[in-house]
């Protein structure tokens, strides 16, 4: 019944757009670099079992041209910025004269891994952390420098660094134990219709994955891809950026980069993305 | 000259609106629907084309496919085919499904066109900034007119 409702609105929107729009998710392989392959659709992680059969990227709502670009390093612009990072890591700051690698050496190394598993609970603070808020602690702990801005160019391309180094890797965020409260919270606001338009996250992207919102291809609104360099604004973007975006775009007052709010609702979001590679930076419209 | 006739057919639209129009917050619903006109003014149907195709207005195909604006590109695939809603529907149960479509379908998608007040923080526009003294209905009583007198004219 569903499907007979979704093949016949297909066959609307061809007629109408001329065949522009496909609106299932496209059935491909993302492998990076002839080298690592990635896991781009996977089965639900077991909190989701009686929401989703399957976790899909959203690399898999791109088109041909945007899919292309993330396979080779040298066609993703979002790795220009990673090389901006390599250069950050090695540079000393702050009173107690370390760089990132003189504690942490090689981050494709010593950082392999470390994006999949945040958010992450922190025993020693006692809270949430998202990789941005450990970045920062160990700025100004380890290093006596100043705190990077949550969502400024340093911290995302730090963030991609980071994630580039752990590519193919299956996020595996933990939402019991301490983190449960805060992975409640995110998934509270998850289901919430925010804004003049009374618009979830889950309205979109989780009851009307694949469908088309005007010219809009609407993904799982998975973030594995994160930092994700958009071709929209031809930068790299965090996940709190779309999340701000896209709270904005209810017509709602929106939330705070590094704000509770999302660093809850990121702990969530990743969670329903547990199993699929990290693919951070993914290239995106 | 220009400014001054525009401001005198402003000052009249406020007045004949005040007089007729229904506030948002006064609406009657019977099942969803909504008997009577929220201005007094007939809608005017070409006004409603023009407000379900244009993005800064209803933007209505960004979830809608309708045949005869096949002149606006990018229909969505969120919400029904408005095809032939004008012999699905009575003009009362459109006028509801425009201004509030949650009183008929509680669990609708669709954003209430002609409603101000129960929601969760709600914004300025698209600034992403808390909402103001200037917040308002999506669109006028009389754009909930013009778009029901289009839509009426959607048969079968």
């Amino acid at each position: 019944m569903t499907r007979t409702g979704r093949i016949t609105g297909l066959i609307g929107a061809t007629a109408l757009l001329a065949g522009t729009a496909f609106a299932d998710p496209v059935d491909d392989t993302l492998v990076i670099n002839e080298e690592i392959e990635m896991t781009t659709r996977a089965a639900a992680p077991a909190h989701l079992a009686d929401t989703l059969d399957e976790v899909l990227s959203g690399w898999h709502f791109r088109n041909d041209d945007t899919r292309a670009m993330q396979a080779d390093d040298f066609d993703n612009p979002g790795m220009i910025f990673v090389e901006n990072a390599m250069t950050a890591w090695e540079t000393v700051e702050g009173t107690e004269g370390k760089s990132c690698a003189s504690c942490h050496g090689d981050a494709a190394e010593s950082m392999k891994g470390v994006r999949a598993v945040y958010p992450k609970w922190n025993e020693t603070a006692a809270e949430v952390r998202t990789l941005e808020m450990q970045v920062n602690a160990c700025r100004t702990e380890q290093m006596g420098a100043e705190k990077w801005k949550y969502g400024g160019d340093e911290m995302v391309n730090m963030t991609a660094l980071l994630a580039s180094v752990s590519r193919g890797m299956p996020i595996n965020v933990a939402i019991d134990g301490p983190a449960q409260a805060t992975w409640e919270m995110g998934k509270e606001m998850y289901y919430t219709r925010y804004g003049q338009l009374e618009l979830s996250c889950a309205n979109c992207h989780e009851q009307n994955y694949g469908n088309m919102i005007r010219a809009d291809h609407l993904s799982q609104g998975q973030i594995n891809g994160f930092p994700t360099y958009r071709l929209k604004n031809t930068k790299l973007n965090g996940a709190h950026n779309r999340f701000k975006g896209c709270i904005r775009d209810t017509r709602a007052e929106t939330f705070a980069e590094g704000s509770p709010e999302f660093i809850a609702l990121e702990l969530y979001v990743a969670s329903r993305g547990n199993g699929l590679s990290v693919e951070g930076p993914s290239v995106r419209n | 000259m220009k400014r001054s006739i525009l401001t005198v057919s402003l000052i009249c639209a406020t007045m004949s609106a005040s007089a007729a129009e229904v506030a948002p917050t006064d609406v009657k619903f019977t099942d969803g629907a909504i008997a009577e006109s929220l201005t007094g003014v007939a809608g005017d149907p070409i006004a409603g084309r023009e407000v379900l195709g244009n993005r800064s207005l209803g933007n209505c195909v960004a979830c809608h496919q309708v045949t005869d604006l096949s002149d606006v590109p990018f229909h969505g695939e969120i919400g029904p085919m408005l095809d032939g809603a004008g012999s699905r529907w009575s003009e009362a149960e459109l006028r509801g499904i425009v201004a509030n479509a949650k009183m008929m379908f509680p669990e609708s998608l669709m954003p209430s066109f002609y409603r101000t007040d129960g929601y969760t923080r709600p914004g300025n526009a698209f600034t992403g900034e808390a909402a103001d003294s200037t917040f308002g209905p999506l669109l006028t009583a009389q754009q909930v007119e013009d778009v029901v007198a289009y839509l009426a004219t959607l048969k079968e």
